[in-house]
């Protein structure tokens, strides 16, 4: 294999870096080349990522070694659970790039936006593919850092407020999260990230500082993926521009911390260990305390966007509950809800906007009949309701099956209960809207057909047949699905 | 030919300002060759030392104990790179900074050729008294350089800054003189074994020089002059006093407590100097946070960026040397870009309230992304230099099981992202009434990509530390 070849994460991590600080030296004169730009980086991105998936798969290697202090190096890696991130990162990117472009069209300060837009892509990448805590640390905070002016991007007091508050939560976690990996490495030096962890060894002599250090490390990726009660920062970032929710629920922010808590479990300090210490159990309490709390909260939200925001809340813990199940089947259904919860939480997002944008919708009793005034998007928004809710064959189900399952295999039946509960509290929430928007009259009396643009509705139709068809063909050797056995196996038999 | 670069990086700048005091008028780009030629004779300086042997060059050639030596290790040879490369930028600044006035631009450039290579001589310097000698021509050539924004309004805050260099220097001078008749020498290779320990006098000695150094430095409760003084300056000279003048002194106090000093300090002496770092590091960031002046702002943020390298002197472990060695770096290149993109600012508003910040994205788009990127730093947020140097002091810090610095550490941090994004965030407020403000003319490509380019070598001291590291070594006399 060439250097170039393995180098493959970096190249990927420079495509939208590049593309950022284009964007930026090109300011706000030119919006055709920029959108020139802007897709071109998109799509040779999701180019690159198909290589190294296809690389992965066969077992190449990709791997980055840069030196950046002494005795600590920059590392970026590919594998199996980077590419379950990266590539959904890379598709969604695209879809919306194209669905922003069309959504800020003639409004000002583009540049600015499609430049931090990037800048945040770039960051999940270096996320996603990063080798080792010290390298995910670096672009976590680079990811804080590049989403704030995103969501402050409309200039409000309003957006400002969210943006303070954005920045107390993540400037605080990653002050958390800096000082359990600094603990970690005096404690152990500089680890790679390994399936099954690094620490088994030292998880006999130093329990009590190695469970402070976890439960540092918890909480610090806690604030991003919204564990309550960290979560607050999550429903006021609401003010954003509506493609911006939708990377930060569906890819970016939220699912940067559910992936490191992923990475922490899995990679630092394994599955075993974690178990012995006794955080396994506190994590999954967490998650599940966090899961109800979610769906209740989202409950009695009367803004469309803000019950979505808490209904991530609540999703979003999945993924921390699978992992800390410490079982194959649950670490399944939990990992690829990563997915699944991203593709689905798009498409809800891309319809809110189109709602937005088209109709001024922002209310839920604003939606009244728009399903006859909107079949296509409301469509996509049933179809993301009803997979969320988790309706077989829909990816949501695939998801609370292997969940299921793997509470059962794991002896944890009081799970089985908070996924239960869950359900009925997504139904509860999203049901009426349902109802109001396909069969309640319309309060207006205009009831013509009037869909959202082109640049809007096709990237929202592209989101949720994905996120039909992650569920429909589940059992196809290419879907999210089999991915994550793949890599269950390995993590499971190391 | 090595020994003569300690020489030529003393003399060529002093005889660059002396030609240009003699001409009576402004050649900026004269001084852009002596920078040049500086950074050119630092980086011959750098491969040499990069052996890991210190170049000494022998004055006068009288040989010991009455030879002046200048002399340039691993710590000495980062100050100076650090000197010359903000010097090349800001003298680029300069250029179009003090375009419009003859008379103050022909002080400009006769002062600041003359405090570079003062700079340069305090850091070659090798033993108490020629230091003494460099710290006061430093004093000289700066304060002069503050008045230079108009002397109406910052002729208080010279006059100020002014005593308080006076008082530092003359405690220090005290507690030389005092050392001189314990040991007989004041060379900083021979004290240590020179100097009679068990009586009084030593130590007493010690504690004025380090209160005089702390005076110069700025050091919290010492830092009353500072504000006004590096606030009220032009901004290329606010970026030479905060990156460079304050730093010479916390360069000298790393540099004699580890080495000349060392028989004398105690652990309750380096207690107290981490306390009064990590009080300066919460309380100047408060008062960052507090003012209603841009420049204000970044000069309260170096009170409290000072505080940082104290807390070396309570852990004094490797990764403490390395951490506060580092962090003047960091803040050195950070703190120049802030001042510089300030300037910029204020260049453009003719005024530098914070509400008048309101909305400026478009016209100032570079200056302000200069500030974020220098504030990356500043904050100590990865990748950046400030982030390697807090890193390292977090670790020693665990190392040492300090855990109290750790927390002032992460505070400090903390409320230096409160200052930066307070000022950030207005940049993207929605401006009321664009049409009441009085826009000055936008700042040259010259002054924004200046500004800039220190920004970017703040966030790239992060991805170039080993090499720096190397060079700078272990702590001296491996710690005690």
């Amino acid at each position: 294999m060439s250097l170039a070849y393995q180098a493959m994460p970096l190249w990927v991590l420079l495509s939208s870096l590049l593309a950022a600080a284009v964007i930026f030296a090109l300011g706000e004169g030119r919006p055709r080349l920029r959108i020139g730009i802007n897709l071109a980086a998109a799509l040779i991105k999701l180019v690159l990522v198909g290589i190294m998936l296809l690389g992965v798969r066969a077992g190449h290697e990709f791997i980055v070694r840069l030196p950046l202090m002494p005795g600590i190096d920059l590392v970026l890696q590919a594998d199996a659970l980077s590419m379950l991130f990266i590539s959904l990162s890379a598709l969604l990117w695209l879809a919306t790039t194209i669905y922003a472009i069309a959504y800020l069209e003639d409004s000002p300060n583009r540049a600015r936006f499609f430049g931090f837009f990037s800048l945040c892509v770039a960051a999940t990448m270096g996320i996603a593919t990063a080798g080792n805590l010290f390298t995910f640390f670096i672009f976590y905070e680079m990811l804080t850092l590049a989403t704030w002016p995103l969501v402050i991007h409309r200039g409000t007091q309003q957006a400002m407020r969210a943006g303070r508050g954005y920045l107390c939560y993540t400037l605080g976690g990653g002050a958390v999260l800096l000082l359990g990996i600094v603990l970690l490495h005096g404690l152990a030096g500089p680890q790679d990230f390994v399936a099954g962890g690094t620490l088994v060894e030292r998880g006999e002599s130093h329990p009590l500082v190695l469970t402070l250090i976890f439960a540092l490390l918890i909480t610090g990726m806690g604030v991003k993926a919204a564990l309550a009660p960290l979560h607050g920062w999550l429903p006021t970032a609401m003010v954003a521009p509506a493609p911006v929710s939708a990377l930060l629920h569906a890819v970016a922010v939220v699912k940067a911390g559910a992936f490191g808590i992923v990475r922490v479990v899995y990679d630092v300090y394994g599955i075993e260990l974690t178990q012995a210490l006794g955080m396994a159990e506190v994590l999954a309490i967490a998650a599940s305390v966090t899961i109800i709390y979610g769906s209740l909260r989202a409950i009695w939200q009367t803004d469309l966007k803000r019950r979505l925001a808490y209904s991530t809340v609540s999703q979003v813990s999945y993924i921390a509950l699978g992992v800390a199940l410490a079982n194959p089947l649950a670490s399944i259904g939990g990992l690829v809800h990563l997915v699944h919860q991203g593709l689905m939480k798009i498409t809800l997002f891309f319809c809110a906007g189109c709602y937005a944008e088209t109709h001024g919708i922002h209310s839920i009793d604003e939606l009244d009949g728009i399903g006859r005034r909107m079949p296509w998007t409301t469509a996509m928004f049933t179809l993301g309701a009803l997979g969320m809710i988790g309706l077989p064959p829909l990816a949501g189900f695939i998801s609370k099956w292997y969940l299921g399952l793997g509470a059962v295999a794991a002896g944890q039946l009081w799970v089985i209960g908070v996924l239960l509960a869950s359900t009925v509290l997504n139904a509860i929430y999203f049901l009426p809207i349902l109802h109001r928007a396909w069969f309640r009259p319309p309060k207006q009396a205009d009831d013509s057909l009037a869909e959202a643009p082109v640049g809007l509705l096709g990237p929202t139709l592209f989101a949720g047949f994905a996120a039909l068809a992650v569920g429909l063909f589940a059992g196809s050797g290419w879907s999210p699905l089999a991915w994550v056995e793949l890599l269950v196996q390995r993590e499971y038999s190391p | 030919m090595t020994e003569a670069l300690p020489v030529l990086l003393v003399f060529v700048p002093f005889l660059a300002g002396l030609g240009q005091f003699v001409l009576g008028r402004a050649v900026p780009w004269s001084q852009q060759f002596v920078s040049g030629f500086n950074l050119l004779l630092v980086l011959l300086l750098l491969r040499a030392v990069a052996g890991g042997e210190p170049v000494i060059a022998d004055l006068g050639g009288w040989g010991e104990p009455l030879a002046i030596h200048l002399q340039a290790d691993g710590l000495a040879t980062l100050m100076l790179l650090l000197t010359a490369v903000l010097a090349v930028a800001i003298s680029l600044y300069a250029i179009p900074a003090f375009g419009g006035h003859a008379r103050s631009a022909w002080q400009f450039w006769t002062l600041w050729p003359l405090l570079l290579g003062s700079l340069n001589a305090l850091f070659l310097s090798r033993d108490l008294f020629n230091i003494y000698v460099t710290l006061e021509l430093v004093t000289l050539a700066a304060i002069p350089l503050v008045l230079l924004a108009g002397p109406r309004k910052t002729v208080d805050a010279a006059l100020r800054y002014l005593l308080f260099a006076l008082l530092g220097s003359l405690i220090y001078l005290a507690g030389v003189a005092l050392l001189y008749a314990q040991a007989g020498t004041l060379d900083l290779a021979l004290l240590p074994a020179a100097t009679p320990t068990g009586s009084l006098a030593g130590p007493l000695a010690a504690a004025l020089i380090i209160t005089g150094i702390l005076i110069k430095g700025a050091i919290l409760p010492f830092h009353i002059w500072l504000p006004a003084a590096h606030g009220g300056a032009p901004a290329a000279v606010s970026a030479i006093l905060s990156a460079l003048v304050v730093k010479a002194a916390i360069y000298l106090l790393l540099r004699l407590w580890t080495g000349a000093l060392e028989p004398l300090v105690s652990i309750a002496a380096g207690q107290l100097l981490g306390l009064l770092g990590a009080s300066a590091v919460l309380f100047g960031s408060w008062q960052a946070f507090r003012q209603s002046r841009l420049k204000l702002v970044v000069a309260y943020s170096t009170v409290a960026q000072l505080g940082y390298m104290l807390l070396f002197f309570p852990m004094a472990v490797t990764a403490a040397w390395q951490g506060a060695v580092y962090h003047g770096l960091a803040h050195g290149v950070a703190k120049a870009a802030l001042f510089l993109a300030a300037g910029n600012l204020l260049y453009y508003l003719g005024q530098d309230r914070l509400e008048a910040l309101r909305g400026i994205d478009r016209p100032l788009a570079v200056s302000l992304l200069a500030f974020g990127l220098a504030g990356v730093s500043i904050m100590g947020l990865p990748p950046s230099g400030g982030f390697t140097a807090k890193w390292l002091l977090l670790t020693a810090s665990l190392q040492t099981g300090q855990w109290w610095w750790t927390a002032a550490l992460v505070a400090g941090g903390l409320l230096a992202a409160g200052y930066i994004f307070r000022v950030l965030r207005l940049a993207f407020l929605q401006s009321a009434e664009p049409a009441e403000r009085r826009d000055g003319p936008v700042p040259g490509r010259l002054m924004a990509w200046t500004a800039t380019a220190l920004a970017l070598l703040a966030i790239g001291l992060g991805l170039i530390s080993a090499p720096l590291l190397d060079l700078l070594g272990d702590i001296p006399g491996g710690g005690s």
